[in-house]
């Protein structure tokens, strides 16, 4: 492979562990600036080291608890930890309200832990595709394990699953969201299941519902396991990080890494291709001609589809 | 192609923090909703943080302002540590739009402004002043 020079002394800051250079580089990233693009470039080949973990479940159920309780088991296991807490941007404003590290206090002041906190941005839900990007800088930066929290929507844990190489599904007794995940999939996306706040009424018997559901699953698929916590004590969070890491060896030993990088990186490649023509769309079009596409796509004279095309065959053109 | 969302556009990255032992943060937390209904991104870390957790958080999010809230009485000490925490990481009052709000006597204002803080809100403000403000002197 050829050596490249890093584009600007940032990088070079960035590869010596400066923190503050980790955050301007995640910033040009997230806003998917060329500058962001070129440090990426740079960055890129020093990621995949890191484990990377996905923490999703209902707002409330104690994803930003039980990620800073991680964290610290980490610690204490002599790891470094970088945590990406994603909060929903509102629909209406863009705004947002980002209140994940005030659960995470405890590791404010330790050097080896580093808190971003992202609002979705997406503008229909989802996650901006920015996440995986950010995700890859944490990784660069050295991080033992770099760790997404996202609320889950639906949507988000399915795209969790695709950057995050162990995927968490938080649950809390007596809220019923243990039928909720069933039916919507979820629980298929899972990697460990946990039930958190076991302080409360019910732990036991939303675990053996669980047990039950996992029961169903197809033979010979790998069977998460579901682990009792407390992430407000903190309590069980050793067993988590064990069974983080049996999910890790599982994941090199039966082949499932390699595979899970190949679906990943496709997924990067084409979600990026797709940026990039719709940033292309964007600036071959201006707003009037897309307000009389809309125009006649909403007197019906022209149908969605056409409309389309015609915004796409502007980049050829 | 104006009508469309841009993901991309850049944000203003405010952190909002409540330094000192007063435990009361509902003022905080009304300029916080209000700046995220204005279309920032606003973190928000809760009561009682000392002013390396208050550095550190501006450094980790990388924000364009860091807004102090503070009922104590407490700010000539505590906000001039801010200011010394932020330059030990490098963040300079060039780099940072600082403002602060709360119970602050009016005499207070000078010492404040010639630390770096380039608004003093106090009770009774509209907030949508605040968050004109914000758009107005956010270097971004
Ligand atoms: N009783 C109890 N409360 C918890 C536990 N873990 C978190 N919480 C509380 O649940 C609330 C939501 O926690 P948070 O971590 O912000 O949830 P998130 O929205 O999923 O990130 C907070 O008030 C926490 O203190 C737990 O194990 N037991
Ligand atoms: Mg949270």
């Amino acid at each position: 492979m050829e050596v490249r020079v890093p584009v600007t002394e940032i990088v070079d800051r960035f590869l010596a562990g400066d923190r503050r250079a980790l955050a301007r580089i995640i910033s040009r990233v997230e806003n998917e600036t060329p500058e962001g693009r070129d440090y990426l470039r740079d960055i890129f080949p020093h990621s995949g080291k890191a484990h990377i973990i996905g923490v999703t479940g209902g707002a409330g159920a104690g994803k930003s608890t039980l990620t800073g309780a991680l964290a610290s088991e980490y610690r204490n296991r002599g790891k470094t930890v970088g945590i990406v807490a994603v909060d929903p941007s509102s629909p209406f404003t863009q705004g947002a309200i980002l209140g994940d590290r005030i659960r995470m206090q405890s590791l404010a002041l330790d050097p080896g832990v580093f808190v971003r906190s992202m609002a979705s941005r997406g503008a229909l839900g989802g996650l901006a595709p920015s996440i995986a990007d950010v995700v890859a800088v944490m990784d660069s930066f050295g991080f033992d394990y770099v760790i997404i929290e996202t609320v889950g929507a639906g949507q988000d844990e399915v795209e969790i699953a695709g950057t995050a190489l162990t995927t968490l599904l938080v649950n809390n007794p007596g809220t019923g969201d243990d039928i909720q995940a069933m039916k919507a999939g979820i629980i298929e996306i899972a990697d460990v299941l946990i039930v958190n706040k076991a302080d409360h009424p019910g732990a036991d018997i939303l675990v053996s519902q669980l047990q039950a559901l996992l029961a169903l699953a197809p033979a010979g698929s790998r069977r998460p396991p579901i682990l009792k916590t407390i992430a407000m004590k903190p309590e069980g969070l050793e067993k988590v990080a064990d069974a983080i890491d049996d999910h890790r060896r599982w994941l090199d030993e039966s082949g499932e890494l390699e595979k899970h990088r190949m679906s990943n990186a496709r997924h990067q490649v084409v979600a990026a291709a797709r940026a990039i023509l719709l940033q292309r769309i964007q600036r071959n079009t201006s707003a009037e001609e897309l307000d009389e596409l809309v125009r006649q796509v909403a007197g019906r004279t022209l149908d969605p589809h056409t409309a389309a095309e015609a915004l796409a065959d502007s980049v050829r053109g | 192609m104006a009508a469309a969302p841009k993901s991309s556009e850049k944000k203003i990255r405010v952190l909002i923090a409540k330094p000192g032992l007063d435990g009361h943060d509902r003022g905080a937390k009304v300029v916080a909703r209000a700046l995220r209904d204005g279309g920032c991104e606003v973190i928000y870390t809760g009561i009682r943080q000392t002013p390396e957790m208050i550095a550190e958080a501006a450094l980790q999010e990388d924000v364009d302002v860091v807004g102090l809230s503070i009922l104590s009485g407490a700010h000539l000490e505590l906000f001039p540590r801010v200011v010394d925490e932020l330059k030990k990481r490098g963040i300079g009052t060039d780099d940072v739009l600082l403002f602060c709000g709360g119970i602050i006597p009016e005499e207070d204002s000078k010492a404040l402004n010639t630390l770096g803080f380039k608004a003093v809100f106090r009770p009774g403000t509209n907030t949508q002043d605040i968050v004109k403000f914000v758009y107005e002197h956010a270097a971004s």
